[in-house]
């Protein structure tokens, strides 16, 4: 007799934070410009996150924890070090009815999880499991879907980002031109 | 078989990809400019050496560096950072590289012609839209993206949709670029066009400086790109290639109608780009004490924006209690201020003189605010913390306000300044 291999656990036993931010989060308010890593240093970066806005968002955020905004998260700059430190504190996921352009796409890069949901209803401090896999959020007033990410963006994420999604393909996820 | 119509971001792409391409697609397609700057660049180069293993740029004559961000280096830190971008430069021979003082790299790179009509240009910098006044596809990326098109000369992005935006009449003195920018902000909010491009009609008789100022603003109603029409006077000189132009029936999702010659001096309060009223609206039975005034940026650091403040400043001091700083975006905006007096005027009147570069704009040295400060901004944005202290405000608007502003100690509508004793 073989044994049957225990069904794939799809949720996560350890259950996140929400950190609940209002719309426009600017990535000024993210990390301002002066703790950029190029003004201070790489290992300082990792103070900086909502250093202004949120000042104990560093010092308590833990691994798999979930940022959870308002409209246009991530306006403004273009520097990726505003993702960057928050895959250096491991945000889980950030999760708001859209985003900044230019952020997402830094995020993606970085293989941070971004959906495009309002979950706005959440409270600041509750705790929740997000099942990366099926694109679920298991809250305690109830299940929430969010929107399945196309198969290129979940091989993104799968990869660690998008440089070794391209050492890996040797292409970029976009379907190639001449 | 005939094409549907294309935008202008919908050409543009469609060339850099080598087949038609609309709205909603993700494509690759071939970048023609990568442009990178002090800022970003020693990351970029560490992407580019330690995790894509190149061993140099795809094409030399395709890629621009700037030392802008923090020029001259205030730091020890930033001049090292500094340090390392300069010897790579010179190590891969890349023949546009612009060194300390040259100026703000989106100005330099259309004083320079390399952003030219047509082309698709990726910067590390959210202000990359600024070539969209040449009729150019520019826009902004993060270090991985600019690292990665470095490398393979392509990039990826998903084919945006258009707001039009069109504008009928002619700008009243006093009423300028400037004033159109934040109107667009207003009117569409700060993620007005977020995944789109901007498409700007009507503009014929506007300089490339004034288009300029609108296209570098494009951003800040969260756009992709933002193209001005290539017709009109300011691009005779330039060569616009015959694929490129307005195509009647183009798709655009939404029409946004500007009426020049209603509109008036417009402010963006703090802490919010897209929080503009007009001018005479912001606290009218008060008046708003402001201690700094900073003139320069991209969006509006050039010769005429200078030229533009010293018309009102000529004969005037600046008030007691206030700085003017003036950064010229580049060495080339200086060097004609210099040459006709604009820069005469403004020192005479207390200015203070930074070198052309992007300065206090993002709170790093050269004028950085103090908690308390109210600061009149001629630049892109008036986030909280943006310019140095958290504690300071910052209120957006033209050079002609700015420079009324300097003149009074508080937010000031130059039309009315004729009237004040000079």
């Amino acid at each position: 007799m073989t044994l049957t291999p225990p069904p794939p656990r799809s949720v996560p036993t350890r259950s996140a934070r929400v950190w609940r931010f209002g719309a426009d989060v600017n990535t000024d308010q993210i990390v301002p410009g002066r703790f950029a890593p190029y003004m201070t240093s790489e290992a300082e970066l990792r103070k900086a996150p909502f250093i202004e806005a949120r000042p104990e968002f560093a010092a308590q955020v833990q691994p798999g924890d979930l940022i959870v905004a308002g409209n246009n998260f991530g306006c403004g700059s273009s520097r990726e070090y505003a993702p960057q430190a928050l895959k250096l504190v491991g945000v889980g996921a950030i999760i708001a009815p859209s985003f900044a352009r230019i952020f997402f796409r830094n995020a993606l890069n970085l293989g941070i999880p971004v959906f495009e949901a309002d979950l706005t209803d959440l409270a600041d401090g509750e705790r929740v499991h997000l099942d990366l896999e099926a694109a679920r959020i298991h809250t305690a007033g109830g299940e929430r879907p969010l929107p399945p990410p196309p198969a290129w963006m979940r091989e993104v994420w799968r990869a660690g980002g998008i440089v070794p999604y391209y050492r890996a393909h040797g292409r970029f996820p976009g379907v190639p031109g001449r | 078989m005939t094409l549907p119509p294309q935008t202008l971001a919908e050409q543009i792409l469609s060339h850099a990809c080598g087949r038609p391409v609309y709205a909603g697609e993700v494509v690759t397609c071939a970048v023609d400019l990568a442009m990178v700057h002090d800022s970003i660049a020693p990351a970029v180069i560490r992407i580019l050496t330690e995790e894509l293993g190149a061993s140099g740029v795809w094409d030399r004559e395709r890629v621009a560096v700037a030392i802008d961000h923090v020029a001259p280096a205030a730091t020890i830190q930033t001049a090292t950072a500094q340090d390392g971008v300069r010897r790579w430069a010179l190590e891969q021979e890349l023949p546009h590289f612009f060194e300390t003082g040259r100026g703000i790299c989106h100005q330099v790179l259309l004083e320079e012609r390399l952003a030219r009509p047509g082309l698709l240009v990726v910067g590390s910098d959210s202000h990359s839209t600024a070539y969209g006044a040449v009729g150019a596809f520019g826009t902004g990326m993060g270090a991985t993206d600019i690292a990665l098109a470095l490398a393979t000369g392509q990039t990826w992005l998903r084919v945006p949709s258009t707001v039009l935006v069109r504008a009928r009449g002619e700008l009243r003195p006093g009423v300028s670029a400037k004033d159109v920018a934040l109107f667009i902000a207003r009117e569409l909010r700060a993620d007005g066009a977020t995944y789109e491009a901007l498409e700007y009609h009507g503009f014929d008789a506007f300089s490339l400086g004034e288009r300029t100022t609108l296209t570098s603003m494009a951003v800040e109603v969260g756009a992709k790109a933002g193209i001005v029409a290539p017709t009109g006077a300011a691009l005779a000189d330039d060569e616009v290639p015959e694929w490129l132009g307005v195509q009647p029936g183009a798709t655009y999702r939404r029409v946004l109608d500007v009426d020049l010659t209603a509109l008036e001096p417009q402010v963006a309060a703090p802490n919010f780009v897209d929080n503009v009223t007009d001018l005479g609206e912001v606290a009218p039975s008060e008046r708003v004490p402001v201690n700094v005034v900073y003139l320069g940026t991209c969006t509006n650091g050039r010769h005429e924006d200078m030229a533009a403040a010293a018309r009102i400043l000529r004969g005037r001091r600046v008030a007691r209690g206030v700085r003017l700083i003036v950064v010229p975006a580049s060495s080339q905006a200086l060097q004609q201020a210099a040459e006709d007096g604009t820069l005469s005027t403004l020192l005479a009147a207390g200015a203070a003189i930074g070198t052309p570069g992007c300065g206090a704009c993002i709170g790093r040295h050269m004028g950085v605010l103090a908690p308390g400060d109210v600061c009149v901004f001629t630049g892109n944005r008036n986030f909280r913390g943006r310019m140095g202290s958290p504690d300071a405000r910052i209120y957006l608007a033209s050079p002609e306000v700015a420079a009324a502003t300097a003149v009074t100690g508080y937010l000031t509508d130059p039309r009315t300044l004729a009237s004040l004793p000079a």
